[in-house]
């Protein structure tokens, strides 16, 4: 997770989630965190309890496709169990994406969570390798 | 915006004509103070959403529009199955149905003072609001069905609401032609908790004044005086919404391609009314909005539980409900032909005028209730839908007042508990289960909404009525 980080970028009524790393799956991971951050500081979600799902890929290699699908699997992870996640692993195979998220139920005192993520957006989407070794990921998210 | 691409046609109305794949013009409602904040993405979406098949008309832009996801918020399309038209997830948005309500009281602002705060800390633990909140309401499948078909009805049918609030509002309390059984699984799911919720985001509930009464004579119409309490609940149709957009939005990307039509934007994906997905969406869609109907019925139920606590003898009765995230199948008159046609109004809000078969019988002579939700702590406004928008706009108006600031500037420019004092000061109490949330909306990261309705009233998308001042907020 050397290179991994991640951040917000602007968009007029929502925001954009951004994440950078060695790998696609790596990039993927951040830009969880990036969707986490936009509820709440995810320095304040304690990664306590683990959720694994696993997606089918439809996408005919297309990461970008693949991305947002992946975004909107946390987003309903969040949602049905109440809970936010602050440590993601990805692994991304020829036939589907693993993986596996830890977390907690939402604690509105301490985590104050700021808003509900609606699902992932096509919009600004992209995942390319920005340079040998460093790939991106991104896409405006609806809130 | 760059005015260069633009033609003025006058005052309040900007007309991008048809260049390259452009089928129809753009046509932009709004001042020019207004048309110069707005931001340049608004024309382009417009001008891709013209180049969709069927589309009739004009992409008509409201006064509050900014920059969305293929369509702009704010944006107006309609489509003709007979000329190969589409249905766009994108064009109706994630919150399927999303809209406002309105009640009046009975109550003056004498009764409300003295309780004020005791009154917004019992609506908060009422109503469930925020990240995280989830009803009292488990719905199973069963329920869950009649819910996704019966829609504001149901509600009233399980105890949740009157039998007289069905006729105010849209589509009576129901929307016609949902189909349950194309809502997927996991929208069902993330619905299961959440009937009855308000959400987050610039969703609320408020206890509002009514400040200024610009037409008696309609105000009147609508139970509306001067100085009257109100209370106005702006939210959607939840998870359930949410999933469907999601789902949608991908299946739309290969219904597309199929289609053989050329999305200038993804988030444009779209599919022939006839085909099999454009059929499904609608079915869900419509199940969607029902979802929406249900959910402000509930709350209303809940807020009015609250009410009688404090004043048994208050009767709150529901003015009108509007939906601004929606396709609905309407005639109109569209270059001298009677068309039956898809409007999809994505942050715009129906305004059908005066005669209107759909519109309740207590309106039909003067125009339906078209009610524009401010942000928190701004004022929220009322007006009525003209004859004359029909032709303009479709009969569409505004919605709100639209953001100014990203979420993300809005955070690093205000704190949540300093915006609570500040507007305790200036007599609006805001209660929320989060201080970020309420940074994120603070009153300056919007548009002015005064300026909004301003221009809504001298297009003639719509007249003002009254002004709403805001007492109490409850915030998602």
């Amino acid at each position: 997770m050397s290179r991994g980080r991640w951040e917000h970028f602007e968009h007029k009524a929502d925001i954009g989630v951004r994440g950078f790393g060695a790998t696609p799956a790596e990039a993927f991971a951040q830009a969880a965190l990036a969707l986490t951050a936009v509820v709440t500081d995810p320095s304040s979600v304690v990664p306590r309890e683990k959720v694994e799902f696993d997606l089918d890929r439809d996408d005919d290699g297309d990461l970008e496709l693949l991305f947002v699908d992946f975004l909107n699997a946390i987003v309903y992870e969040m949602a049905v169990r109440k809970m936010l996640y602050s440590r993601f692993e990805v692994r991304i195979e020829a036939q589907k994406l693993h993986a596996v998220l830890w977390g907690e139920p939402v604690d509105r005192e301490r985590h104050q969570p700021a808003v509900e993520v609606k699902g992932a957006t096509y919009t600004e989407l992209e995942v390319s390798e920005i340079r040998p070794g460093e790939w991106l990921a991104q896409c405006v998210l609806d809130v | 915006m760059d005015k260069s691409q633009l033609e003025q046609v006058d005052d309040t109305l900007w007309r991008i004509p048809p260049k390259g794949k452009m089928r129809v013009p753009v046509l932009i409602f709004a001042d020019e103070a207004l048309i110069d904040e707005m931001d340049d993405k608004v024309a382009e979406q417009a001008a891709n959403v013209t180049t969709l098949p069927g589309i009739v008309g004009a992409c008509y832009v409201m006064p509050d529009a900014h920059w969305g996801y293929g369509f702009p918020i704010g944006g107006v399309a309609a489509f003709d199955p007979k000329l190969g038209g589409v249905i766009s997830a994108g064009g109706v948005g994630f919150d399927i149905s999303c809209g406002v309500r309105t009640l009046e009281t009975g109550l003056r602002r004498e009764h409300i003072e003295p309780i004020r705060k005791t009154l917004a800390e019992a609506l908060i633990s009422a109503v469930p609001v925020g990240v995280g909140s989830q009803g009292q309401i488990r719905l199973d499948d069963k329920e869950m069905v009649a819910m996704l078909s019966g829609g504001a009805q149901w509600a009233v049918e399980r105890g949740w609401g009157r039998q007289e609030d069905l006729e105010r509002i849209e589509e009576n309390g129901r929307m016609a032609g949902a189909d349950p059984s194309q809502v997927s699984k996991k929208a069902r799911e993330r619905q299961r908790r959440e009937m009855g919720t308000l959400g987050s985001g610039n969703h609320y509930l408020e206890i509002q004044e009514v400040e200024q009464i610009y037409d008696l004579e309609v105000a009147g119409v609508f139970g509306l005086h001067q100085g009257d309490i109100v209370v106005t609940i702006h939210c959607g149709s939840r998870g359930l919404g949410h999933q469907i957009g999601t789902e949608f939005l991908k299946k739309m990307q290969k219904a597309a391609k199929e289609a053989g039509i050329d999305l200038p934007d993804r988030e444009l994906a779209c599919a022939p009314l006839d085909s099999p997905v454009g059929k499904s969406y609608l079915g869900a869609m419509r199940a969607g909005i029902n979802c929406a109907l249900a959910n402000r019925e509930i709350i209303t139920h809940l807020m009015r539980q609250v009410f009688s606590h404090f004043f048994p003898e208050a009767d709150l009765r529901l003015i009108y409900d509007v939906s601004h995230n929606t396709c609905k199948q309407e005639i109109h008159q569209i270059e001298g032909q009677r068309r039956e046609v898809f409007v999809h109004r994505k942050g715009a809000t129906r305004a059908f005028g005066p005669g209107h078969p759909a519109i309740p019988e207590v309106f039909r002579k003067v125009g339906q209730p078209v009610i524009i939700g401010g942000s928190m702590g701004t004022a929220s406004y009322i007006l009525v839908g003209t004859a004359e928008g029909e032709k303009k706009s479709l009969s569409s108006a505004c919605h709100g007042a639209g953001r100014r600031l990203s979420r993300r500037q809005a955070h690093r420019t205000w704190q949540g508990q300093r915006i609570i004092t500040d507007l305790e000061r200036q007599g609006v109490i805001v209660r929320s289960p989060s201080y970020r949330g309420v940074a994120e909306e603070a009153p300056g990261a919007y548009k002015d909404v005064d300026a909004v309705v301003q221009a809504a009233d001298r297009a003639g998308l719509a007249r003002l009525v009254a002004r709403l001042r805001p007492l109490v907020c409850i915030k998602g």
